[in-house]
């Protein structure tokens, strides 16, 4: 799965699941998804467990941090490193 | 007995054995050290000027560190003002500065933000930065540096504070708009704690969950009555506490015996956490208080983990926990209505009033009331809310919960809902109130309403909103300005924008309209 594939499923898994009737263009790459008030921690774990399932990784209490998660190109980033490792 | 004085009485008893663990990184500190590290706090701030009766202020990530800095304080003689150090710096600043904190203890990372905000409100409450990029212990370190430049103060001992000297003051969501902050003694919390010793018959073999963040009551009873009976409390960080896996894994491998967090984090271990596949057995008590617990999950949980006893607390932040309930063996399949409150705790009387003061005949609802040992001095600096919160009469001083109840039979309480706009959600009380007066600051918003309704998985918070121009906003907009001015558990779940909100005929908003909207 290249970046781009984890980039939009994850960009529409967020605008379904956490921001129905958002207009598509306005969740951006760059959008603060856990210091913008989108992901909390609920909602972050529905996404954890989507990535999981979806991308054939696990991930680690210690990974669930911003630095990780905030926003859908630090997500896609983690999630090609993840798969790179495993 | 003061509340420092329990971990002195235990340092001397179990000087070699662990108080505490950090669940995420593992580190370790036995009761001799934390007692060395919070007495070098406490010369330090005596070195700085603090004095018996300061505020100090604790925004720091729950860890050995903050557990050493509150010690320190308590050692002082000032009492301790916890903030969550996630929740947006102005909330935070508001708080330090209403409560006039000489110093804060602050992570370094967030010290900046902090102190411009401080600075808009003319406050000048001395920085306390701790550096965890300078290595694992960033107490120890600053402690060094301090002593090094200013010497070593003259080693003291701990203050003798009376029962009736403040010990901690925890800030609730007010109704106003801005949080409230609630004054507690050494007495308030030694009797509580006591409580807890009569309750849970802790021994030094015991191991304590502490999941509530320390700005949060929960975290009284998770701190003091491990620490006071020589037993080990494992400190659960904000990370580890989200993700329920690595939670049900903690319980498991460090084989807790004492579980205290809110129903909604034991649903998310149900719901998420493995629990089926972990040896919990080392398990004797499950403590929960906050909210609700939905009846499916609870017993859900008992199936999982059958062996511990089950204990309903119930208690507003200025009593702590005033009633309790022990949940039976089996549940009734059948069974959808909530478990009642309980009888009042041994250390607390408690009565049903009217909105007079008058008793109620025992069936008929009415308003919670307590008076005790535990109940709170009153709200920092709000005279006229503080008297608002106390029905006074020839039997004692009575502090109004706000909660309706019922009194069954044998003194069990049942829990029937609000006399006012205040909310419980993941066990946080939020004032509604405090949500609207946040988002008409948002420049386009011209009218807000803020609802809450009861569902299976909770409580969740919807806002009805009007706005300058006509349009709606986009949600990440105003998912984003909440983040930026409201803790997260403040947050709302639902936004609805609409052209105009419904008035009452006196042009009020009319709060029945909208929750008929749904």
């Amino acid at each position: 799965m290249n970046a781009i594939q984890i980039r939009t499923m994850t960009r529409d898994f967020i605008l379904k699941e956490f921001l129905p009737g958002e207009r598509p263009e306005n969740l951006t790459d760059s959008t603060e998804l856990i210091t913008g008030g989108i992901l909390d921690s609920l909602a972050t774990l529905k996404l954890v467990a989507y990535l999981e399932k979806s991308c054939g990784i696990e991930i680690a209490p210690y990974e669930l941090v911003q630095e990780n998660l905030n926003s859908v190109a630090l997500i896609a980033d983690f999630v090609q490193s993840k798969q790179a490792s495993t | 007995m003061t509340l420092h004085g329990y971990l002195e009485q235990s340092a001397r008893r179990y000087r070699e054995k662990c108080a505490a663990v950090e669940a995420s990184s593992g580190r370790q500190i036995t009761y001799g050290e934390l007692d060395r590290l919070s007495s070098r706090v406490r010369d330090h701030l005596r070195r700085i000027g603090v004095r018996p009766g300061d505020h100090i202020g604790i925004c720091l990530p729950k860890s050995i560190v903050s557990l050493a800095t509150l010690f320190g304080i308590l050692k002082v003689g000032a009492a301790y003002v916890p903030v969550d150090s996630l929740a947006p710096p102005a909330r935070n600043a508001f708080i330090f500065t209403d409560c006039g904190v000489r110093a804060i203890f602050v992570e370094a990372s967030r010290a900046d933000a902090l102190r411009c905000e401080l600075a808009r409100l003319a406050a000048e409450p001395r920085l306390l930065p701790l550096d965890w990029s300078d290595g694992s212990s960033p107490l120890a370190t600053y402690l060094a540096r301090e002593e090094a430049e200013g010497g070593l103060a003259v080693e003291g001992e701990s203050a003798r504070s009376e029962p009736n000297d403040l010990a901690y003051v925890l800030y609730t969501s007010g109704s106003t708009g801005q949080p409230k902050g609630v004054m507690l003694t050494h007495h308030n919390g030694t009797s509580y704690v006591d409580w807890c010793s009569e309750t849970l018959a802790p021994d030094e073999n015991d191991r304590f969950s502490s999941h509530a963040p320390f700005h949060f009551d929960l975290s009284i009873l998770d701190i003091f009555v491990p620490l006071k009976h020589g037993a080990t409390v494992l400190l659960i960080g904000e990370e580890l506490g989200k993700h329920p896996a690595g939670m049900a894994s903690v319980i498991a491998e460090r084989r807790l015996t004492v579980w205290y967090s809110t129903p909604s984090v034991l649903t998310l271990l149900v719901e998420h956490g493995g629990l089926d596949a972990r040896d919990d057995h080392a398990l004797r008590f499950i403590l929960f208080a906050g909210e609700v617990f939905p009846v499916k999950h609870l017993r859900r949980l008992k199936t999982l983990v059958p062996h511990a006893r089950y204990l309903n607390l119930y208690g507003p932040t200025e009593t702590n926990v005033c009633t309790y309930y022990e949940i039976p063996q089996t549940i009734a399949e059948d069974r959808t209505a909530p478990f009642p409150i309980g009888r009042a705790c041994s250390h607390v009387k408690a009565r049903v009033i009217d909105r007079n003061g008058r008793d109620v005949p025992r069936g008929h609802e009415g308003e919670l009331a307590i008076s005790g040992a535990p109940v709170m001095q009153g709200y920092w600096n709000l005279p006229e809310r503080t008297s608002a919160a106390f029905h006074v009469d020839s039997t004692g001083r009575w502090y109004r919960t706000g909660d309706i109840v019922v009194e069954g039979d044998n003194g069990v309480y049942t829990f029937r809902g609000r006399r006012d706009r205040m909310v419980k959600r993941r066990g946080y009380r939020i004032e509604l109130g405090e949500i609207e007066t946040a988002l008409y600051r948002h420049p386009a918003i011209s009218e807000v309403a803020a609802i809450a309704r009861s569902e299976e998985s909770g409580v969740s918070i919807k806002v009805f909103y009007a706005s300058r121009d006509g349009h709606a906003l986009s949600l990440i907009e105003l998912k984003r300005f909440c983040a930026h001015n409201l803790p997260a558990f403040m947050a709302p779940d639902w936004f609805s924008h609409q052209p105009l909100l419904p008035k009452t005929s006196t042009d009020k908003i009319d709060y029945q309209h909208l929750i008929r909207m749904e």
